[in-house]
């Protein structure tokens, strides 16, 4: 994770926040460096979380995890992290028996329904009933990304009442987190990722917006960063409503980002 | 150099030239990112010897390598052997040929066939990954690097899958340019270089030279042990060479006979096909370390020409809204989860100025994870232009992957074009002339400012309109 990153948002480890659904954009740029952050973050948070992970591998996510100070495959080990590989998934469903019930048959069908995916999450989050299971602060889910969906033929409405049944479960019925993320496409007309993209931000309570820069392509600045901040109750005078700040992100042993 | 054992039989690479022995697999090696291998059982390791390809390891493999030889290892184990390093059989880690570690995080690569083109990619193509060719008008320098691409697996002694609708992988084989030897190949490159018309100072660093400084690997039997390799445009890849070469067809007409017995995923009839096939490859083959290895292990390195065309069956370059809006787009999923999961590199071609529904293109491009786009003057307005009359078009590198780190490798100018000369194919940085005339007219000042207003989109909206700033 970032402690910029985190300095920004006023959060840290020890007090998250709880009940909120973070929404992450990028236009651009590429946004992965906010997935591994609230990965890490929510790891180090001693959080249970259902990472659901369609474009990159698991090993991926393991190794920025580790320059980012967390180790993956001990926290799956632990039962920490549930990680649903879909690229994995996908492969199993085309190509493996027929009889295993798979979490990402909507591929092999035409009809788009997110349920299994919902099913598959639920089970993951729900606190089983045994006594056995070390106590974690909060569930959290996040999804990368959601445009892969689109994509794959889902549509945006199924997409979008997955979203509501997560955050129904997890934000209210357990008291967790969901961070879900869009890629923006705003110079292709893409009318059902922009709508995906709308609805998503009217249910977010923050809203992160990775953007490249406005003047076209800079070596040294990798973009800009906007901060969304909603529904605050009650608003302080210092606190501004919508930050933009610079980034780049590099890597050294232990990743910073330079905001 | 003799290769010396360590304790628990483990083995050490002979290429490796300074390195320290930790304890564990962890390798603290200064120049090379190879990882260890730990010997299972019996088995001779020492049969396969310095026909590495990993002679880019001595640019200087980065410093602080403890890591850099895990990742790697990591990023080979992947293949079905289950995570951690050294699990079982499956991380026997001798280099493969025609691969090399990234410089900067240790991800195994392979070259595109073209070194300028491997450059820009951030030292190459990474083996897993998908390289996109949006094509050119014509199809005429696209298909030129599709069979750079394929020329140099055959070089390397890769397995090859080649795939078409349009023309026999066969005649597509037979068109490869011919590999060029090391002392032949500077002098057509400079032969190139006499043909300009313009001395420009020798200060301007043309990306493709920069290879020059590439230094040779030793004792290498032929140069199928080098990483990149320079080919001759006017001549054929000679028939015994071919011959040699271990590869697979699918073309698409002989393929589809019959309808039967095909599961259906909400796909396209010819794509199901395909995946397939590509499926039954690398499982057969062992690409995705299935098999237990007794044999060397060996890139896939797969050619898809032209999906996307209506020859495929797909119609998403004929209407405007298509009907099978998504075949193409999960047929590249799927094939990313195949890339993934086996030692392959896939290079396909999609004529996206067909494309009238930019979302499909935006959705093709973020399933890829190198996208280059090329765009030729043939035809066009700008080939009467005076800044681009050395060339023969431009080369967009949209998108390259961040895999296994947060950042890339990303080359600092995005004004990049391409000539076809007799032999060679030469990518270069364009250089705006400089406007040295203060009588130019005005007319031509706002032409000059047109055309570089299509350089470098980038990654950000042009700032501006059209007027011409006059001060």
């Amino acid at each position: 994770m970032f402690p910029e990153l985190n300095n920004l948002l006023n959060v840290s480890p020890d007090k998250p926040e709880q009940g909120k659904f973070t929404l992450l954009c990028d236009a651009k740029t590429d946004g992965g460096f906010l997935v591994h952050h609230f990965l890490s973050f929510y790891l180090k948070a001693n959080c249970k979380v259902c990472f659901v992970a369609l474009l990159q591998s698991f090993s991926h996510y393991n190794i920025v995890g580790q320059k980012l100070g967390v180790n993956l495959i001990a926290a799956r080990d632990r039962g920490q992290l549930v990680f649903f590989e879909g690229l994995k998934s996908t492969v199993e469903v085309l190509f493996g028996s027929k009889e295993q019930p798979n979490t990402l048959k909507f591929i092999r069908e035409s009809s788009s329904d997110l349920k299994s995916l919902y099913e598959f999450v639920q089970k993951a989050l729900t606190p089983s009933g045994d006594g056995s299971a070390t106590s974690w602060k909060f569930p959290v889910l996040l999804v990368d990304d959601l445009s892969v969906l689109l994509s794959l033929g889902v549509e945006a409405v199924a997409v979008l009442d997955f979203i509501q049944y997560c955050r129904a479960t997890v934000c209210c019925q357990l008291k967790g987190n969901v961070v879900a993320l869009v890629h923006d496409s705003d110079q292709t007309e893409d009318e059902e990722n922009a709508m995906l993209m709308n609805a998503l931000g009217h249910q977010s309570s923050l809203i992160l917006r990775a953007e490249g820069l406005v003047t076209g392509f800079c070596k040294d600045v990798h973009g800009q960063l906007k901060i969304l901040r909603r529904g605050l109750l009650q608003p302080k005078n210092d606190e501004a409503e919508q930050w933009n700040t610079l980034l780049k992100v590099i890597e050294i042993p232990c990743a910073r980002a330079r905001i | 150099m003799e290769s010396q054992q360590g304790e628990g039989g483990t083995e050490l690479d002979s290429q490796s030239s300074i390195w320290v022995n930790t304890g564990g697999n962890k390798m603290a090696a200064l120049t090379t990112g190879f990882g260890r291998a730990r010997q299972g059982g019996a088995g001779d390791p020492r049969e396969y010897k310095a026909e590495t390809a990993a002679g880019g390891d001595k640019l200087g493999g980065g410093g602080g390598g403890g890591d850099r030889g895990c990742s790697f290892l990591r990023k080979v184990s992947v293949p079905g052997s289950g995570g951690g390093g050294g699990g079982g059989g499956g991380a026997r880690l001798r280099s493969i040929a025609g691969t090399r570690p990234s410089v900067q995080n240790g991800q195994l690569l392979v070259s595109a066939g073209l070194p300028a083109l491997d450059q820009l990619l951030g030292g190459g193509l990474a083996v897993g990954t998908l390289l996109l060719i949006e094509e050119d008008k014509y199809n005429i320098y696209s298909s030129l690097i599709f069979k750079y691409f394929l020329a140099e697996g055959i070089v390397c002694g890769h397995t090859l899958l080649v795939a078409s609708a349009k023309e026999d992988p066969g005649d597509i084989l037979q068109e490869l340019p011919e590999p060029l030897h090391d002392d032949n190949y500077k002098k057509v490159l400079d032969e190139g270089r006499s043909h300009k018309s313009q001395e420009e100072p020798e200060i301007s660093m043309k990306i493709a030279w920069r290879y020059q400084n590439l230094p040779q690997m030793e004792a290498g039997p032929g140069t199928s042990s080098r990483f990149g390799h320079y080919y001759d445009v006017s001549k054929r890849m000679s028939q015994e060479v071919i011959q040699s070469a271990k590869w697979h067809k699918f073309f698409l007409p002989e393929e589809i006979t019959s309808y039967a017995n095909v599961e259906s995923c909400a796909l396209n009839h010819g794509y199901t096909k395909l995946l397939h096939f590509i499926q039954r490859v690398i499982s057969e083959q062992g690409f995705d370390g299935s098999n237990p290895q007794k044999k060397q292990k060996n890139i896939l390195r797969i050619g898809i020409q032209s999906l996307g065309s209506p020859l495929w069956g797909d119609d998403i370059c004929c209407a405007d809204t298509p009907e099978h809006m998504h075949s193409l787009t999960r047929f590249l999923y799927v094939l990313r989860g195949l890339l993934r999961m086996s030692l392959s590199a896939c290079i396909i071609t999609v004529p996206s100025h067909l494309i009238q529904n930019k979302a499909v293109t935006s959705r093709i491009r973020n399933l890829s994870d190198t996208v280059v786009g090329l765009e030729s003057f043939i035809g066009s307005e700008k080939e009467a232009n005076s800044l681009y009359k050395d060339y023969h078009g431009l080369i967009h590198i949209h998108q390259i992957p961040r895999l296994n780190s947060l950042i890339c490798d990303v080359s600092d100018t995005k004004d990049l074009a391409f000539k076809l000369q007799r032999k060679v194919f030469t990518i270069e940085r364009l250089h705006l002339p400089p406007d040295l005339s203060d009588t130019v007219s005005r007319s031509s000042k706002r032409d000059l400012v047109e055309s570089a207003k299509q350089l470098s989109p980038g990654c950000g909206m042009m700032a501006g309109g059209k007027e011409h700033l006059d001060f």
